[in-house]
């Protein structure tokens, strides 16, 4: 068992679905990713990943309705940083989502599609599964070199 | 709780915005509102200053995206300003810069503004 759990501080919070909690969420994962002596620079780049798929749990999943959870989990070892996002709302198809094309983006006053083209690009690994039937579960895996 | 801030300001005709802080999903809509307002009084040569803008998520993206092309359709434009690596990171995974006139200071973005006028 290689997982490293922290005994002083959590490994994990639930927030509700509400953009201002948004905050909350940066900061959790900024101090543990911190903390565990990830450099500014990745950190920066987990913590925008992370952003990005509860801003999309918020809009999408739960349709902007507060009062939902985000469950938001780190998981680290030796190898990796692992953040793993879950909520209950809608079921999300990843390949739904096209990688966006700026340009097209500009001319038809479109602003959104970009959250999951920054996630990709921010962190090693995405991972959507919908589990036992009712929950979605994203892990943002950045690994070690 | 404030973690954003908006700043008006006007330097020969041309409309300046300095932002500050966090412009995430739940700040995107006062930005929004920002250039929106500006557009509504018919000015379209805008300057956004992020000197002093420490984060920035896709919402925050998606403001400069939803208005480029009606303040460029008013022969206007919006230049972004004073970049930390930080944000300029995020903008150019994106491919922003190639659309996007950003420049190093303020100045910079006044000059070229006042040469096209």
């Amino acid at each position: 068992m290689d997982i490293v759990k922290s005994k002083s501080f959590p490994n994990e919070i639930i927030v509700e679905s509400t953009t201002a909690n948004l905050v909350v969420v940066r900061k959790f994962v900024t101090e543990a990713a911190l903390r565990s002596g990830i450099d500014e620079d990745t950190t920066n780049r987990i913590v925008l990943a992370v952003d990005e798929a509860c801003t999309n749990i918020i809009r999408h999943a739960y349709k902007n309705i507060s009062s939902n959870p985000i469950e938001v989990c780190i998981n680290q070892n030796k190898n990796k940083f692992e953040v793993v996002i879950t909520d209950y709302g809608k079921p999300f198809d990843p390949n739904s989502v096209k990688k966006p094309d700026i340009k097209d983006n500009l001319k038809n006053y479109k602003k959104g599609g970009l959250g999951m083209f920054l996630m990709r690009s921010l962190v090693d690994e995405v991972d959507f599964r919908r589990d036992e039937g009712q929950k979605n579960v994203v892990r943002l895996i950045k690994y070690f070199n | 709780m404030t973690n954003f801030k908006i700043n008006f300001r006007e330097s020969s005709n041309i409309q300046i915005i300095d932002l500050k802080g966090y412009l995430d999903a739940h700040t995107a809509p006062d930005f929004e509102n920002a250039i929106q307002k500006i557009i509504n009084n018919k000015q379209y040569n805008i300057i956004v200053n992020c000197k002093n803008l420490s984060y920035i998520s896709s919402a925050g993206l998606g403001v400069f995206m939803a208005y480029i092309e009606e303040v460029r359709k008013n022969k206007g434009d919006i230049k972004i300003t004073n970049m930390s690596s930080k944000i300029y990171n995020v903008f150019d995974i994106l491919g922003f810069p190639l659309l996007y006139e950003i420049m190093n200071t303020e100045e910079d973005a006044l000059k070229k503004f006042t040469k096209s006028i």
